[in-house]
């Protein structure tokens, strides 16, 4: 066993494949990526767009919006927005569709569930 | 604005040197104290390297806040904002937005599939030996750039703060630096490092909280008549706008284009980061602590915006520019201007810890690397115990400290504040897309990783040495020679891309499949958290 990442007794008897191809598995599996995937490229690409604009649209950022406040700076605040919001997003996203699936699946194969500190709450003892 | 200029006179800033080392002094005490309580129960290899995993998400959260700032981001771009405006400001959202990366693609599945450090993930399915070394390789070398930049940092901040201009002095004021650096990471462990960064990262929120709100009530609270009088001072009216840095040249503009992509896709790959993750006993808690730091982290940056055109308002960038210390002195010079000899000394000695914190995270780190990958896992074979490993460990932060301390004077008064912005290309080119592609690309192989890794590292450190940072222009590290064939002095843009592409060559034309029961293994482990080491109980 090349890997000595892990506490051997919890897991080390576990067909992962198998668990792995579980409708169960494969659902959660496809929840995570079609969320951080395509949230990965959406502000990955609005962050290359505004840095791209800063860069060679000097005349459309400069465009005075609202006293001294322009284009450029009221678009980089907008980029602190959608960080938090994003943020935000991801968070509520895991905890109703991620959480309860990664749970269960995870009760299953270790046969005792964790409290918000990750102790032991029933089953195996360590 | 003749009053102004009057009000800040530098002079004036080396009376308060006392008051400074006094704070300072203050803020060692507290911390030692806190370092030799957390050190008690520092007896496994899960204590030493990642405190027990016992910490909270919200207290993680701002460790990592407490890690990142650095005195590049505080000192840096405060100063960046007040001498070139607008485009000072377009770093720290390149420092923000990458923290995305972190949230979505690494934090939890690195949680869940690791121990102590990147290569326990990275080595996860693919072949130990091989990717574990390339892994610490890669870890060393950015620790080391950004441990480099943080130690000839401190020479140069001491210059300012304490009034110190002789080359022995700030080498003196290095050493202190770096062994008290070297006592709390060696005492304390990941529990000491990681109060020492909560507690720094308090004090530099809070000190920039209560400078931005000063410098916004000196204005009515109106953003728009701060950024007139930023404009009034300088009197050019392009510091509210993109380019005055970065807008000079083609070149300058792609090389800022080069610095953002190796912000965003290097953050979530820096290794002393990603080490922090595993001080919390859950992925959810890995998932509360990125949390936390986009909050503070944003919020930090939100402060930066004022302070850098405040202190373009009420200092003036050419005070700054003739100030010791040039730059960096922007914040420090606008706490003396706001609230004399305390606040200047707070911010000092907030800066100070700031430096201190980032070290030894660095320092930590690194040890951890050597000790868990190179010598646990390759030189013993995985038959060393934990006592040794943890031994060994604390022999290599006593190497590296002293490393650092040598390095930080040997550097005090070059220019290497590339080595930031070259730690970030590294991270970005050599780990990401191997964390990328393990995490989720079934077909990965360990050619794959290796081919990657080094082409990313290799080529990131080629393109910088024949690149103008460190030859041929004016602020070249070796003024006298010149050999920068390569234009730009940020390589990400043509390291980072050919990282991933080699990541996927070394791949397909790989002729080892890689065990599919470990990548089925590794996937169900990082998305369910399966087996994941919890807290340990004391």
């Amino acid at each position: 066993m090349g890997n000595d990442a892990q506490t051997p007794d919890a897991a080390a008897s576990v067909d992962f494949e198998q668990v792995q191809s579980t409708a169960r598995f494969q659902e959660l599996r496809k929840r995570h990526r079609s969320f951080v995937f395509p949230m990965a490229a959406v502000f990955l690409l609005w962050y290359f767009a505004y840095v791209l604009l800063a860069d060679y649209a000097v005349d459309f950022m400069s465009t005075k919006v609202w006293g001294n406040i322009n284009v450029g700076l009221i678009l980089g605040l907008l980029q602190f927005i959608s960080t938090f919001a994003i943020t935000g997003w991801y968070v509520s996203y895991s905890n109703r569709k991620l959480d309860p699936i990664a749970a269960e699946i995870r009760h299953e194969i270790e046969g005792h569930e964790f409290d918000k500190d990750g102790n032991i709450v029933t089953g195996v003892t360590k | 604005m003749i009053g102004i200029a009057t009000a800040v006179d530098v002079a004036d800033l080396k009376e308060t040197t006392l008051l400074n080392m006094g704070i300072f002094g203050l803020f060692v005490a507290v911390t030692m104290v806190i370092v030799l309580r957390a050190s008690r129960n520092n007896k496994t290899a899960a204590d030493y390297y990642a405190a027990g995993r016992s910490f909270t998400g919200s207290q993680n959260g701002t460790a990592i806040a407490g890690d990142y700032l650095s005195a590049a981001s505080f000192l840096g771009i405060t100063g960046a904002i007040a001498i070139n405006g607008y485009d000072g400001f377009m770093y720290s959202i390149g420092f923000l937005v990458a923290w995305l990366v972190a949230l979505l693609l690494v934090a939890e599945l690195l949680r869940n599939t690791g121990k102590f450090t990147m290569a326990d993930v990275l080595s996860f399915r693919l072949k130990q030996r091989p990717v574990r070394i390339a892994a610490a390789i890669s870890t060393l070398a950015v620790c080391f750039f950004y441990l480099l930049a943080q130690m000839a940092g401190a020479g140069s901040l001491i210059s300012l703060l304490l009034g110190i201009s002789d080359w022995g002095g700030q080498a003196l004021i290095i050493i202190v630096v770096g062994a008290l650096m070297i006592m709390y990471v060696l005492i304390g462990g990941m529990k000491g490092t990681t109060w020492v960064q909560i507690i720094k990262a308090i004090l530099l929120i809070a000190g920039a909280a209560v400078m931005t709100f000063w410098v916004l009530a000196i204005y009515g609270f109106n953003l728009s008549s701060l950024l007139g009088a930023a404009v009034e001072t300088s009197g050019n009216p392009a510091v509210l706008n993109p380019g005055l840095q970065y807008g000079k040249t083609e070149t300058s503009k792609l090389d800022f284009m080069s610095l953002g992509l190796a912000l965003v896709l290097g953050t979530a790959a820096l290794p002393h980061v990603l080490m922090r993750f595993y001080t919390v006993p859950t992925a959810k808690e890995a998932r509360k602590s990125v949390v936390w730091s986009i909050w503070l982290i944003g919020l930090f940056y939100l402060f930066t915006l004022v302070l850098g055109y405040g202190a373009a308002a009420l200092v003036g960038a050419d005070t700054i520019k003739s100030a010791p210390g040039g730059v960096n002195s922007a914040a420090p010079l606008l706490a003396f201007y706001l609230g004399g000899p305390l606040l200047l000394g707070f911010i000092s000695a907030v800066a100070f810890a700031t430096i201190l914190a980032v070290v030894a995270g660095l320092t930590i780190t690194a040890a951890a690397s050597f000790a868990h990958d190179i010598y646990a896992s390759v030189i013993s074979k995985g038959k060393a115990d934990a006592d040794t490993e943890v031994k060994v460990a604390r022999r290599t932060v006593v190497v590296i400290g002293v490393l650092a301390i040598l390095g930080g004077i040997f550097a005090n008064g070059q220019n290497v504040a590339f080595l930031v912005a070259l730690a970030f290309a590294v991270a970005a080119s050599a780990n990401l897309p191997t964390i990328v592609y393990s995490l989720f690309w079934r077909r990965f192989t360990t050619q794959g990783a290796v081919w990657s890794m080094y082409g990313g590292l290799g080529s990131a450190i080629i393109l910088i040495i024949f690149s103008p940072v460190v030859s041929g222009g004016a602020t070249s590290m070796i003024k006298d020679a010149n050999f920068a064939l390569f234009p730009l002095s940020n390589p990400g843009i043509v390291s980072i891309p050919l990282a991933f592409l080699l990541g996927w060559l070394g791949t397909i034309l790989d002729k080892n499949r890689e065990d599919s029961a470990k990548q089925a293994e590794m996937e169900v482990r990082s998305l369910t958290g399966v087996g994941a080491e919890k807290a340990v109980d004391h």
